[in-house]
This record gives structure tokens, sequence and C-alpha cells, in this order.
């Protein structure tokens, strides 16, 4: 194999990223009878997508028959502080149910309630049980039942023409690299096989992203090694949008104690059932943290907090159940107050408060993940945890119904897309995100095929270059070049310090120089070892990705001087209803990010009009206020 | 932190060998920690797979200290102070280079095994099915496809030959999750096992269980159970007997 | 690697060292090599003894020799079975007529299967140690194929379980008639009830009372029995064991009283 080898392969439908969106839209592409490739960072069935632990939101009904996807939607818009985009939020809520029967047929197996339908769970946010699930393994479930409706789509392929991979195709281990354009448009995409470093190109007038998140640039993180923003950053470099950037979901209960397992999650079901924080002096701090506009949901004492687990119709719910966004600065508080627990977390304790068996029996995993990664027995102590990056609100800028970006054929779904959860999402609406918007994106990437007369070709220049930046960082000897582990680390650092879940302007300038720094020195960059097989090299390649997600972070959050669901602001710590009205979109212009400001679309007055006024009140300028008020007054009138 | 001894095999489809290591290690840390501080500091084109490094994904599988696992999920503390630490690909795949290993033989098996087959007269939605009868499938379900059991199984680790005729522990999960689903249509699935998975080739010797991270009771659950419900259709006298008897046709595929 | 599938096989990776385990691997076969075969001799050693396998006193009879069904046996040996078989030949002992069905139900079992073939057959000797021979068919062609008739040997099974409860509850037997216990009459109620921990937890007993099903919830008796049969059943690799122990001291017991080597501890009468 020469330098200059490539193998070009030519698709209808190119989806990047085996997870459960992109394996969704790849299902629906191929339904459409399209010829779709599936481009897997890791084996087919590894995404990231199995680690979701608690369930699918969808307002199925079975365990509580009020729920229907009106309440959905208003679950989803509240947890997002009215920042979501409403369409996708409304299709969500409508078409979610459908997506989570159709897995039956596919195979799946969800918990059953008594009756025999699929049994639904109660979740932060949702207002009645919601969450389909299986134990606390759902993510998997999902992944493993979309795969193999996936190998039946290509036993059918073979049953009729003997090949398995006629119309359908998984790659590997593969990462695409960039996106070919044509005129504006999506002709092709650039990657290459980790296997053996052979060079791919894949024509396609359409490319569904499907890459997750970007939760690898901070240091602690529940997010894989996959998610170093590649969707992010290849959508930006082909000329699309990125909305909600700035929009971070720290989950406050990830490990913190040993290092091997920082950052991984302690599901939020240890507080559901009884699990309490508290500081190294043993008290139970959120106690302290309850905010002036909960203060009427939560209980004030330990006592009362203690019997809403057995009464909950007659007491307040205690405040460790606080959302996520409150919990996380509160642990993050104490820990900068010097009251953190030894590894720089606080102590979540079920070991004083359930028996040993009950606690087995409701956390089984919890209490397997603690016993075999840190060697420690829940049932006898109490955990270490503290705030992990966990998800990313913000994504490509997309129509909702289509999940087309601003450019022509290149569609994105799932963790990549953004609008949907707004500044805050909430626990159950990711799983039921990607197999809508994935589903959607397939159907549409489909029919933007059958639309186009003629493919684009892909330019060879293009495809030159995107070698040669392919291969800059791999040479004979690498000594004098920059580390790509030692980058790797220290962003992460700039990160998680300066960009993380508590920010200040002047934090978030010293980021962005630093960012800038960091551009300079990905440049040298240097690996040795050839092309087979070599994590250095690609994390080299990946490191352009982060960096440049990261800068759209910091630029964003610097922008945005409020405090909103994912993005706290130590200098600005309220919510501004102005600020609710304007969407942050980052895009590539030169070799910077540059950052302008849109109007968040507005929401029809069917839909607002299925909140209260009084809830309304607390998110919206007092003219829009005057306006809804305006519009209720003409319905009646109606 | 103690600096430790470390053996790495590397090498790829040409050869290669253990490499030795010396490196720090600190408390709490497990074996992939080590690996990527290997990576880091003393060998960056150092081939391994890995994802999400919670025991979640089945990507680290490899064998340590000769025994196979989960780099992600075996602790440093279960080792000696002075032990050395010996890592090594799993044996029974091809090796791409170091630990990375060409695990698509699996993939090929799981191509093979026929789809679950929804029943006909059920619309979306319409399912309805007892948490008692899901149960069984869903603890094969567990599986996290990091084929450890498939990479110990000496049925194919010491004899290449039998990679044909024979599909493997993870594969006879999946047979049995789909044989005890409640509503697969299909009934062939004891038969398909039998004859196109080999089955018969597991002499029961447990090691798939013995490895299973996810501790799923692949002999116990799914083996075993397979094998009785062949016989149940091939070879139970009592079964013969009442078909005889009582005419019960369908005695041996009671839903 | 769906991609990879077209390429020709490749090597696996060139390790020197036939297995990198450094454990003890060899201990747990060693042990079961020991144990059982300890076992084969007993038996062995005790079939042809022909002897001291009857206590006219107590009603005890040696489970190695139960049920007593020729013509041959020790006067009073032969229970509700009568002696359907003549006398024998003077090398052939009443034991061999029966032994051959819990033989056949240990030799068929599942877990004794892993005995031996890790133990004596090693194949494999212990997981990622290499297999001790060159060729493997497994179960798939006779002689091995007839491991199937496990379902038979399993309803035998409940027959001698059935036997050997019979000789316990006859056990009970006073030196001059009437009620009494022996330390022999617990040995053999302890066997007996190991012994049938050993039977029910058998994996084709699991299938037969519920596992074949797919509806469990169409059948909740035999769910529970099913769950029932599950907790002995992950046990069996235990009764297995303590079964066998259990058999060979109340056989061994049993023999000693007969042969006057050692007296029955009389608890009552």
């Amino acid at each position: 194999m020469t330098d200059k080898d490539i193998t070009r392969l030519s698709y209808d439908v190119v989806v990047i990223g085996a997870g459960g969106a992109g394996l969704r839209a790849a299902i629906e592409a191929r339904l459409a009878g399209k010829k779709t490739a599936i481009i897997s960072k890791s084996l087919f069935g590894k995404a990231h997508t199995v680690m979701a632990e608690g369930g699918a939101a969808a307002a199925m009904g079975n365990a509580n028959s009020n729920d229907n996807w009106m309440v959905h939607y208003k679950d989803t818009i509240r947890g997002g502080k009215f920042l979501n985009h409403y369409r996708m939020a409304e299709l969500h809520a409508k078409e979610a149910p459908e997506r989570i029967w159709e897995l039956e047929t596919y195979g799946a197996l969800f918990d059953r309630t008594k009756d025999g339908k699929i049994s639904q769970r109660n979740f932060g946010g949702h207002e009645y049980p919601r969450l389909a699930h299986v134990g606390d393994r759902t993510g998997l479930e999902l992944i493993r039942t979309l795969q193999q409706k996936i190998v039946s789509l290509q036993q059918e392929d073979f049953a009729e023409s003997g090949d398995y991979e006629a119309r359908l195709a998984v790659f590997a281990e593969t990462t695409i690299t960039e996106l070919m354009l044509t005129d504006g448009k999506v002709a092709g995409a650039f990657g290459y096989r980790r296997e053996d470093g052979q060079f791919l190109l894949f024509e396609a007038p359409a490319v569904v992203l499907a890459t997750g998140g970007v939760g690898k640039s901070f240091k602690v993180t529940s997010n894989s090694w996959e998610y170093t923003g590649d969707g992010h950053a290849l959508a930006m470099r082909a000329g699309a949008n990125l909305v909600n950037m700035e929009f971070l979901q720290f989950h406050p209960t990830g490990m913190v104690w040993p290092p091997s397992v920082k950052g991984i999650l302690v599901t939020e079901s240890v507080r559901g059932d009884g699990g309490v924080l508290r500081n190294s002096e043993g008290r139970r701090f959120m106690f302290d943290y309850i905010p002036e506009v909960f203060k009427a949901q939560y209980a004030t004492t330990e006592e009362e907090g203690d019997r809403w687990y057995t009464d909950p119709d007659n007491n307040k719910r205690p405040p460790e159940l606080l959302p996520r966004d409150e919990v996380a600065r509160a642990i993050n508080s104490e820990v900068k107050a010097g009251r953190g627990s030894p590894h720089g977390g606080v102590f979540l304790d079920v070991s004083t408060r359930m028996k040993p068996e009950v606690i087995i029996k409701r956390l089984p995993s919890m209490h397997h993940q603690f016993k075999e990664l840190a060697d420690v027995d829940i049932t006898k102590e109490p955990m270490e945890v503290g705030p992990t990056c966990h998800y990313v609100m913000g994504g490509v800028e997309v129509d909702p119904d289509s999940t087309q970006s601003a450019v022509p054929g290149l569609f994105a779904a799932g963790e990549v897309a953004g609008g949907m959860h707004g500044s805050n999402r909430l626990g159950g609406n990711s799983l039921s995100d990607l197999l809508v918007f994935g589903k959607r994106a397939g159907e549409y990437a489909a029919l933007y095929v059958d639309q186009t007369a003629e493919r684009p070709a892909v330019a060879q220049s293009d495809v030159d270059a995107a070698m040669a930046k392919a291969l800059t960082p791999l040479v004979e000897d690498a000594e004098g070049g920059e580390n790509p582990y030692t980058v790797q680390h220290e962003l992460q650092q700039v990160m998680n310090d300066l960009v993380g879940i508590i920010r200040r302007a002047d934090e978030l300038e010293e980021a962005l120089v630093k960012i800038a720094e960091f551009k300079k020195r990905l440049a040298s960059v240097r690996v040795g070892g050839g092309r087979k097989y070599n994590p250095g090299w690609h994390l080299a390649i990946d490191l352009h990705n982060m960096v440049v997600v990261s800068e759209a972070i910091a630029k964003a959050a610097l922008e945005r001087t409020e405090s909103r669901g994912g993005h706290t602001r130590d200098d600005h710590g309220k919510m501004d209803p102005n600020w609710r009205k304007i969407n942050l979109i980052c895009s590539v212009q030169g070799d910077g990010v540059s950052l302008r400001r849109q109007p968040v679309p507005t929401m029809p007055i069917e839909l607002l009009g299925l909140f209260d006024r009084s809830e309304l009140a607390k998110y919206l300028t007092e003219d829009e206020l005057a306006a809804f008020d305006e519009s209720t007054k003409d319905g009646e009138k109606e | 932190m103690t600096t430790r001894h470390f053996r790495v095999w590397r090498g790829d489809d040409q050869g290669g060998a253990l490499t030795d290591y010396d490196v720090e290690v600190n408390e709490g840390e497990v074996v992939l920690d080590i690996v990527h501080r290997l990576q880091a500091t003393q060998a960056p084109d150092l081939a391994v797979r890995w994802n999400c490094k919670a025991g979640k994904c089945g990507s680290c599988s490899a064998e340590i200290n000769g025994k196979p696992g989960l780099l992600c999920m075996t602790r440093m503390n279960t080792f000696g102070p002075d032990e050395t630490v010996t890592v090594t690909p799993v044996r029974t795949f091809p090796v791409m280079r170091d630990l990375v290993t060409d695990v698509s033989f699996n993939y090929e098996k799981a191509r093979e095994i026929p789809a679950f087959a929804p029943p006909a007269d059920l619309k979306p939605g319409e399912y309805r099915m007892q948490q008692v009868d899901v149960e069984r499938s869903q603890e094969f379900r567990k599986c996290i496809e990091c084929f450890l059991c498939q990479n110990t199984c000496h049925v194919i680790r010491d004899h290449e030959e039998n990679k044909a005729a024979f599909a493997g522990p993870r594969f006879f999960i999946r047979a049995a999750e789909l044989d005890m689903h409640p509503l697969d249509a299909r009934d062939d699935r004891k038969e398909f096992a039998q004859e196109e998975q080999g089955l018969g080739f597991c002499n029961i010797t447990k090691c798939c269980t013995e490895v299973c991270p996810e501790h799923i009771k692949i002999t116990d659950n799914a083996i075993i159970p397979m094998k009785e419900r062949v016989v149940d259709r091939k070879y139970d006298p009592l079964t013969w007997l009442g078909r005889k008897i009582f005419r019960r046709d369908q005695l041996e595929s009671q839903k | 690697m769906t991609t990879t599938a077209t390429t020709p096989p490749r090597p696996r990776a060139a390790i020197a060292e036939r297995t990198l385990r450094t454990d003890r691997w060899w201990l747990a076969p060693l042990l079961t090599f020991l144990g059982l075969a300890g076992f084969l001799v007993y038996a062995t050693v005790r079939i042809f003894v022909n002897d001291n396998y009857w206590v006219e006193e107590f009603h005890y009879l040696a489970p190695f020799y139960s049920p007593c069904l020729s013509e041959s046996c020790a006067p009073g040996s032969s229970h509700f079975l009568g002696q359907p078989f003549p006398q024998l030949p003077s090398w052939m002992s009443p034991a061999m007529l029966v032994l051959a069905l819990p033989g056949g139900f240990r030799a068929t079992c599942y877990y004794y299967r892993k005995s031996y073939y890790r133990s004596f057959w090693l194949s494999p000797p212990a997981c990622a140690v290499p297999d001790g021979h060159k060729k493997y068919t497994g179960e798939t062609r006779f002689p091995l194929l007839i491991q199937n008739v496990h379902r038979y040997f399993f309803y035998a099974a409940v027959l001698v379980g059935l036997v050997l409860t019979y000789d316990a509850v006859i056990s009970f037997h006073g030196k001059e008639g009437g009620f009494g216990i022996g330390l022999g009459s617990l040995i053999l109620v302890v066997n007996a009830v190991l012994i049938w921990g050993y039977t029910l937890g058998c994996h084709s007993c699991r299938n037969i009372v519920g596992g074949r099903l797919t509806h469990f919830s169409k059948h909740p008796i035999r769910y529970w029995m099913w769950t029932q049969v599950g907790k002995l059943n992950k046990r069996h690799q235990l009764f297995a064991w303590l079964s066998m122990f259990s058999v060979v001291i109340a056989d061994a017991y049993v023999w000693m009283v007969a042969s006057g080597a050692i007296n029955d501890l009389r608890i009552f009468n």
C-alpha cells in the first residue's frame, strides 16, 4: 500500500456514527431502498449509546393513562428552560411512542407492566412515569436491538442477492476526517480504516451525522474516547452552523474515585431511592442550596425529606432530587469551600439508610459497578461523587422535520444535533430523541437522494487535501514534535477548569487564549509508528475536532451573560428573559470560530397555550407575555 | 504511587513478542489505566481497543496473566505487590496489532442466525408479554459482546478447524434468547442450534460462564436448556410415548 | 469488522507460551481427578466384595446393593421389588445389576461431564489452558452423542431415589423388632436427602418441570416448580459431590457394621 492508495466506494446515503441515531437512520434509509453505509468509529454495537441507563422517555401512558404527548412536550420545554426548538420538542413528544413500539417488532424486550405492556419508570423532570426501560441497561438493549435489525435487513439482502452488504454495509473502526463538498452540496466523505490506515472515499450525495457528543474535551466526563466532537467539527468545516454550544450538562453524580473510573455515572435512581448527599462534616448540605423558586416544592427539614420516600403524597421531596444543574452546582460549591470528600467529591450514602439486601435489589448495577470497579461495597460505605461532563445540548442546527443542516445533503440526528433539548436535557429524552430524529434523518436523506438528479462528483483536489492533512502528524521519527496525548490532557484540563460547570468571563477569556495556543500547537503534533492501528495517530487527527469544538463552547459561553440550564455564569447568576429569545450560532470562518446571535424560533400559540400563564411568566419577557395575553384573549372571543 | 513491571505483547500478523515496561501505578487503577499510561508516556502507537472504560461496552477484551478478561475491569490491586503483569491479545482471533484482534468471526456468525421473527398478527404497540416470560431472554440480552466466551471456548481456541461449524457460546445464548422469546414466530431454533450452530461441540466445561463479565449463566441457562430442548424433540422417551398415546403432536412446542 | 470478512484469514498472535496463567490452575482438575478416581476405586472394589451389604438386625441395606434384585441376594435384603433375577454366577454380584442406573445418571450428568472432561480428558484442563488433544469433535457424534441419554437416566434416577428413601425408612428398625434409631439410620436418611438434592437439581429435571415452556405465565405451578428446581440446580455441583461422598460413607458404614468391624451406634432401641 502506498501513501496515495485510496479505496473508493459509492453509496446513496452515508451515516457517520453507529450509535442509536446512526443505526436508526441507516435502517430507515435502507428501508427506503437506498444503498447505505454505516461508518462506526468503534466496533459495531459498541457505541456510547450502551452507556445509557435509565430509559427512553415516551408518553405511551402505560403506567399512568393521564400521560400524553402534550404533557411530555411541556416537561421537555420546561426542562430546557424554554430555549428548545419548539418543533423538535413537538415532533419528539408525538413520535416517541411509535419509535419505542417499533423496537419490539425488532425483538427488543423491555421490562413489563402487570398487564404485559412496556413498563415505564419515574425520572427527574417527567411528570408521569414515562421511561421505557430494561433494568438499568436500556441503552444496551436499544443498540443491540437496532444492530440486530440491521443484521436482519442484511439477511434479507443476502437471500435476494447473495451479498449481505448489497444495500447495507457497516464499516467498523473507520473514522471520517473530512466531508467532501461540491458546489456547496454534500458529495461524500473521506476517512481511514483504523486497522490498516487505508484511506477510504465514500462518494454519496447524502450524509447523516450521528456522531454523538463532545465530552472528551473535558477531564472529568462520563463520555468515551469517541466523543471528540467529530460531527460538530465536520459540520462546521462543511459550512453548517452549530447552535446552543454553551449548554453542557454536568451530571451531578459521577464517580470521583478511583481515578480509573473518574467521571463514570452514578445513576439518578440512587437519590430517587433514598441516597443522600453529605459533606465531609456529615451535613446534608443540599438543604442549604434550595433556590427561592423551588422552596415551595422541596422539603426544608431532613425529617420531612425522609418521610417523602414512604409517603410522597403528603410530604415534599428532599432537595437531593432538585434538577441536575442545581445539585451539580451545590456539590461544586461544597468542594470549593473545602468540605469535600478525600478525593474531591462529596459523599453519596445509601449504606446508613437502607438495608444491604434492599440496596442490592434496587440498585444492582450500581452495587456491581462500585464493587467491581472501585472495590467499594455501597451497602457498607458511602460513595464519593462529583459532577461529570455528560451531554452537550448544543449541536448542528437542523431543520426540525427533515434534520437537514444548512448544507444541502448534510443531515444530523441525536446528540450531534442541537435545539431539541434547549439549555438542559431531561433524563430519558436522549434515547427517544435519537430514535425519533434518527428515523427522520434516514427518511429525509433518502428523499433527498431521490430528488437529486445528478450525483455531485468529488473533486480530486479535495481528496488530496484531506489525505495530506490526515498524514501530516505521521512521521518516521516523532522526536521534537508535540505529543498528542500531552496536548489532549492539557486541553481537557483547561476545559475542565475554565469552561466547566461554573463559568466566569475572565476564565473564559483565559480559556480562549489557551485554545488559540492549542491551535498553534496542533500544527506540530507528531506521531511515529506507521498507519496500522496507531492510536497516537488517530488522536492527533481527532484533536483538531476537539479544539475547534472547544473554541465554539468557550466563545458561546463567554457571549451568553446569563445562567440557564447547562450554562452557569458566576458573574451573571440570573436567568434573563431577554436572553431566552437568543440563540448563539457558531460557524467556522477562516481559521477560527465565529459567533452570531439569532432569534429563537417563536413557539406557536397552540403550543404556548399548553402552559399556565404563571409558568410562562417565569421565562418570557413582559412584551412576550403581553402578546400571549393578547392572543389568548382573541382565542376566547373566537 | 509505585513502579510496576509489565509485559505487553507487541507485534502483528508477522510476529511479535512480549515487551517489558516499567510503569507508574497509582492506587485504585485498573490494567487499562496502565496501558493508557504506556501510550501517553512510552509507546504512543501501542494499539489497544477500548471504549467506555466501565465494563459496559465489551471492547477491551484481552488476556491478563493468561486469563481472559476486560482490561477495564481488572483492578491492579488483584495482583501481588511485586507481581509482573503480562498482557496479551486474545488468542482465538487473528491479531491486527498489539492488543487488538480481528473479531469479525463473531459478526459473521451473528449474521447466520435467523433474526427475530415478529408475530404476523400483531402491530407495533400491541405486543403483550409478561415479565416472567421475558426474564430468561433478558438475561441473555445483558451480553455486551466482549467475545471473551468465544475466546475462551476451547472448541475454537484450540481447534481452529472447528470455526466453520461452531458458532460459540455468545450465539448459543442468542439462540436460547430467541427460542425463549414469548413472541418469536419461528419454531426451528432448536434444530438450527443443533444442526447449523454446532451446539453438539460444546462439552459444557463452562469456561464461557467463568469468564463472562456480565455473569450470564451461559452454560446452565442457555446451552444446557437448548441441549435439553433438542432432547425434548429428538430423544425423550416419554414425550415420544405421550405423542403416540395422546396424539398430542404439539407437545414439544407447548406454548 | 464486517468489512474485513472477505480478507483471507490471518494468523493469531504468535505467543510462545502455551498458557500464561500464573495461578494454580492445575489444582482444581487435580483434586477432581483424585476425588472421582477415589470413588471409582471404591465402587469397583465394593461391587466385587459381594458380601456384608445387609444388616438384618437393623434392616440396613448398603446403597451400592440397593435394590437387591437377585436370588443370590443375602436373605432379607431384597424388598418390595422382589427378586426378578435368578441366581447369579459367582463372579457377579447383585450390585452390578443396579449400579448401571445411578452410575449412568452420574456419567451423563452435565456437571460430571464438565468435571471429567476437564480432569480426565484434559479437554480443556482449565480455562485458557490448551486442550490435551489435537482433534476435537465434542458431543457431535458417536460415542459422545450418547450423552443425550441423560434424560432416560434421570427417569431411572427418580426410581433409585425412591428406593433409597424406602431403605432409609425401613432402617428405623429396632434390634428386637419395632421402631429403632441408630447412627446407620441417620446416615441413610442424610444420604437419601442428598441424593434427592442431586437428582431433583438435575438439568434435565429443570427442563422437564418447566424449563421447556415458553410462557411461564400460563403455567404458574410449573413455573414455581422450575424456580424451586432452579435453586437446587444452582448447587448441582455441590450436591453432586456431597451425595457422592454420602453414598460412599453410607455404604462403607453398612459394610463395616455388617462385617462386624464396628458396632452400630444405637440411639434408640
